[in-house]
This record gives C-alpha cells, sequence and structure tokens, in this order.
C-alpha cells in the first residue's frame, strides 16, 4: 500500500500544475491496470472536510478536523459508503483502534470520487 | 418608506431563522438559501411601500425567496436532474405558503430545529458553530456578529464560509438527530447557547462587562430551543438559568467596574425577568429528574429570591452544588461548591476543599480570587494579597482586572464581603 502525503496550500495546485498531476496519475493508473497490478486507488478530500472520533470512556469524541498525535501511526483503512456523516459516525465509533497496543482514533475523510481515467 | 425599512429589518430580526431554515431545507444549500432570502428581503423594500405590506411579511418574503430560488436553479443549466426536483418541490411549497398568507403566524413546516442541530454539529469546532448558529438562527448580520466578538468582519466572514464549505462537503446532515442520539446532541445545541450567553455576560475581552446583544440573542435562542423541544425539561432550565443571571445586569457592573453579588443593589435587579425565571424553572423542576442548567437555576434562584445577601440560604445552595458535582464533576463545579460551603460552614472550611482544586485550577483566576476572599476574611491579609496579584495577572477582562487590583487594598484592612458575584 502506498500512502500519499503532501502540502495543502489554499486553492490547491494551478490549474496547469492540477492538470499535470492528473495525467501522471492517469499514466500510472492505467500501467498499473494494464500490468495487473491495481487494487485501487482514491484521492482524499482536504483537511477541512475531516472530522475525528476518539472513544473515552465508552463515548465517542466528535471534533472537527485531521487527527494531529504525531506519537499515533496509521494503522489500517475502511471505506464504507455511507449516507452522510452521522451515518460514517456510527461506524467509526465501532472501529476498534488498538490495533497496535494503544489506543488511537479514527480520521474520516470524504473521498469526492474524482474519475482517475476520465 | 422609512417605516417599511424598519418592518423590514423587524422580520430579518424576528423571522430570518425560520426563512432561512425552510430555503436550506428546500435547496440543500447554506449560500444558496441566504442568497434567495436576501433579494426577497431587497424585493420587499422595493415592493412594499407600492402596493403595501402584506399581512404575512414573513411568508411573503419566504414565498418571493422560493421563487428566486427556482430562477437561480433555471439559470444553473448543468444541474438539469436537480433543478426538475427541486422545481417540484418548491411548486408545491409555494402552494402551501399561498394558503397560508394571510393567517398569522406562519404555518408551514418549521425547519428551525434540523437548522439548530445542524449548526451546531460536533464535527464542526466551536467557534464556527457560534458563528452560525448567530447568523443563521440569530437575527444578527455579519457585521454585529464580529463586533460583538471583537474579530475583524473578515475573519469572521471566512469562518462562515469554512463552516458552510464543512457541511457541504463532508455532509453533515440537515435533520433532526434520531432518538438514540437526540439527547446527547441536544446537550451540544445547550452548550453553544450557554457559551453565547457567557461570552456576553462575562465578555473575555474588550472595556465592557456585559455585551448585552449576546446575552439578549442567547436568550432569544433558548426560548426557540423551548418552542420547538418544550418536552426537554433541560431547555426550560437553560432559558431560566439565563434569565435570571440576566436579571442582575443593571447591579453588576457600577461606573466601569464590577460589583459583587453582596454589594449589588438588589433594587436594581430587574423582577419581571426574576419572575418569569422562577416560573421557568418550576415549570422544569415539575418534571423530576433536573440537569446541570435546572440545577444551576436553581442557585441563581436561590440568589435572586434573597432580598439582602445575608438572606441567602447557604446551606440548601450548597446542597445544589454537591447534587451538581455529583453529576458533573469539574473542578469549577467543586470550586463554586466550596465557596458556597465557606459561606454556610465558615471560611477554614471552604478553604480545606479549595486546597484540594489546587493542581487543577492553578490557571483559573476565580480559583484565587475566591482563595484570596477567604483568606482575606480569616485575616491572612498577606496570603490573601498574594492571592489577589496571582487572580489580576491571569484575567483577560480588563473591568475583572480593575476589580481585582482594587480588592488587593481591602485584603490589608481585613474586609469582611464576600467575592461572589
Amino acid at each position: 500500500m502506498m500512502l500519499i502525503y503532501t502540502k495543502e496550500q489554499e486553492g490547491g495546485p494551478g490549474a496547469e500544475e492540477g492538470e499535470r498531476i492528473k495525467t501522471a496519475h492517469r499514466a500510472l493508473v492505467e500501467e498499473a491496470v494494464r500490468k495487473g497490478v491495481l487494487q485501487a486507488a482514491e484521492p482524499l478530500a482536504n483537511t477541512s472536510t475531516a472530522t475525528t472520533v476518539r472513544m473515552e470512556d465508552g463515548k465517542a469524541l466528535i471534533t472537527d478536523g485531521p487527527f494531529s498525535e504525531t506519537k499515533e501511526q496509521l494503522a489500517g483503512y475502511y471505506i464504507l459508503d455511507c449516507e452522510n456523516l452521522d451515518d460514517a459516525l456510527c461506524w467509526a465509533a465501532r472501529i476498534p483502534t488498538g490495533c497496535k497496543g494503544g489506543e488511537g482514533c479514527v480520521e474520516i475523510r470524504p473521498l469526492p470520487g474524482y474519475a482517475l481515467d476520465g | 418608506m422609512a417605516d417599511v425599512h424598519s418592518l423590514a429589518d423587524r422580520v430579518f430580526r424576528e423571522e430570518s431563522g425560520r426563512i432561512i431554515a425552510a430555503l436550506i431545507r428546500v435547496s440543500g444549500s447554506f449560500d444558496r438559501a441566504e442568497e434567495a432570502m436576501q433579494e426577497a428581503f431587497a424585493a420587499a423594500l422595493f415592493a412594499w411601500p407600492q402596493r403595501g405590506v402584506p399581512a404575512n411579511p414573513a411568508a411573503w418574503v419566504t414565498a418571493v425567496a422560493h421563487r428566486k430560488l427556482i430562477d437561480a436553479a433555471r439559470r444553473d443549466g448543468t444541474r438539469r436532474e436537480k433543478r426538475d426536483s427541486l422545481a417540484s418541490h418548491i411548486a408545491f411549497s409555494v402552494s402551501e405558503i399561498a394558503d397560508c398568507e394571510d393567517n398569522e403566524p406562519m404555518n408551514f413546516p418549521d425547519d428551525r430545529l434540523r437548522l439548530i442541530f445542524t449548526c451546531c454539529h460536533p464535527a464542526l469546532n466551536p467557534e464556527a458553530q457560534i458563528a452560525l448558529t448567530l447568523r443563521t438562527l440569530g437575527g444578527l448580520t455579519t457585521s454585529e456578529i464580529a463586533r460583538a466578538f471583537l474579530l475583524p468582519e473578515a475573519t469572521l466572514a471566512q469562518r462562515l464560509v469554512r463552516a458552510k464549505r464543512k457541511i457541504q462537503e463532508a455532509r453533515i446532515p440537515y435533520e433532526v438527530p434520531g432518538a438514540d442520539r437526540l439527547e446527547e446532541r441536544l446537550a451540544a445545541v445547550q452548550g453553544v447557547i450557554y457559551l453565547i450567553f457567557n461570552e456576553g455576560y462575562v465578555a473575555s475581552s474588550g472595556g465592557d462587562l456585559i455585551r448585552e446583544d449576546l446575552c439578549a440573542e442567547a436568550i432569544r435562542l433558548g426560548r426557540v430551543l423551548c418552542e420547538l423541544l418544550s418536552r426537554h425539561a433541560e431547555n426550560f432550565g437553560l432559558l431560566a438559568l439565563m434569565l435570571l443571571q440576566h436579571s442582575r445586569r443593571a447591579a453588576r457592573v457600577a461606573g466601569g467596574a464590577l460589583v459583587t453579588l453582596e454589594e449589588q443593589d438588589r433594587s436594581l435587579w430587574d423582577r419581571d425577568v426574576i419572575e418569569e425565571g422562577l416560573a421557568l424553572l418550576e415549570r422544569a423542576l415539575a418534571s423530576g429528574d433536573p440537569g446541570p442548567y435546572q440545577l444551576q437555576a436553581a442557585i441563581a434562584a436561590l440568589h435572586a429570591q434573597a432580598h439582602a445577601p445575608e438572606e441567602t440560604d447557604w446551606r440548601q445552595i450548597a446542597a445544589l452544588y454537591q447534587t451538581l458535582l455529583e453529576r458533573n464533576p469539574s473542578p469549577v463545579v467543586a470550586l463554586n461548591h466550596a465557596a458556597a460551603v465557606a459561606m454556610s460552614a465558615g471560611p477554614e472550611e471552604g478553604l480545606a476543599r479549595m486546597a484540594g482544586l489546587a493542581r487543577s485550577l492553578d490557571g483559573y483566576y476565580l480559583f484565587h480570587a475566591a482563595r484570596a476572599d477567604l483568606l482575606r476574611r480569616l485575616g491572612r491579609g498577606k496570603e490573601a494579597l498574594e492571592a489577589y496579584q496571582r487572580a489580576a495577572a491571569l484575567t483577560t477582562n480588563p473591568v475583572e482586572c480593575e476589580f481585582l487590583n482594587r480588592r488587593q487594598g481591602p485584603s490589608r484592612s481585613n474586609d469582611r464581603s464576600s467575592g461572589s458575584r
């Protein structure tokens, strides 16, 4: 699995730069499909759309924004087709986060669903 | 012409929450709803002087705004499918309104409850919740809210833009939460309203101690909540609490300085507001299981009912704080409990309880102010002075700071009054 990290900038990349990046992704996806190695690839919406759920004493503590504890590491993911954020929050609260020993949190991010192939 | 303007202004202040709530439901967008409502109010200023003011101005504005939404959807040719469903929905809504145009009050569906839950959704940060609630459900303009929070208008506008974008992109639903989540989410709504009230009651910055516009707005929102969810006793507890605190506003500040509860001129307390608060509290308490707002309102009621400081039933107040502490353990409640114990059982008793709170409340100015007060009453002047200085260094409100600095004087002469507000 390959995770993409990027510096978020207000308004994103310029139109030309954005197009260049999209084209490069498209070429990569096409090649990965051709070689039969593609499992999934999807862009995430900006962290301004993120909501974090942390379980404390059996209650879901919901906060605006991405998770920010640097000592917590990405441990896995779910992609769920949810009706809205409340629906997503219900699911997120049920995900066990202690996968690597210590309790953590779940960050919810929408998938804007840009089709990479067109 | 001038009275048409003031009428439109009044309709905006009193009814815009309900109008915008309906428009958001129909259009599925805060921005489109706001734009349509603004255009409709502009149309009112043009039409009313010529054709006369309609019997139900708010319904008129809503109907015109609905038409503006249809026009906007038609202009937006790329969203064909959405436009068609929107148009049929609106046609229904307009006929709904046409039927009731001459009836007061508006009898089309009230969507404000959805709106209030969406604005106070926990996935929005608290500042955004407050700004959005005041902007959409309150009758304040963006510049009025910015002024109340001493923020540049651009900062507040940006905050609103971000909040609306988050609602849209993260798909925060526009609906009243289901029964399983209602209590929890209602507590969040009450929390936002009480935060707005408190920001007005003890303004954290700026030269005024009280920002009355925010208190009045919070009370108005509290009334809306009671009207919309009248079976939830805590809503009445919250409204009662705000009213009982607000009833003391004229006595709390004199010549720009803070006046303690004990030193307040009780003839300045607003008796009508107190009566209303007491009646609401009684109604809430009748339901049997008092929540934290009802308990705090009951404490405020005991103060309101004492015609002189020495008539205050401190034993009862300490008992109420004890109950509050058991239900909602927090260092600040524990501090208030200790202060009430000091008044009913003596300063030593209070000071002993406060000693256990030093670690968690060291950065809280009222902790040091309360300790200073008890130390002074025990004649421990030097320690009292140190505590006052610590309190003054921690507060950000210049009026409170000035009060604490004044208090440092009497501590040397062993004055015996209390510091509660």
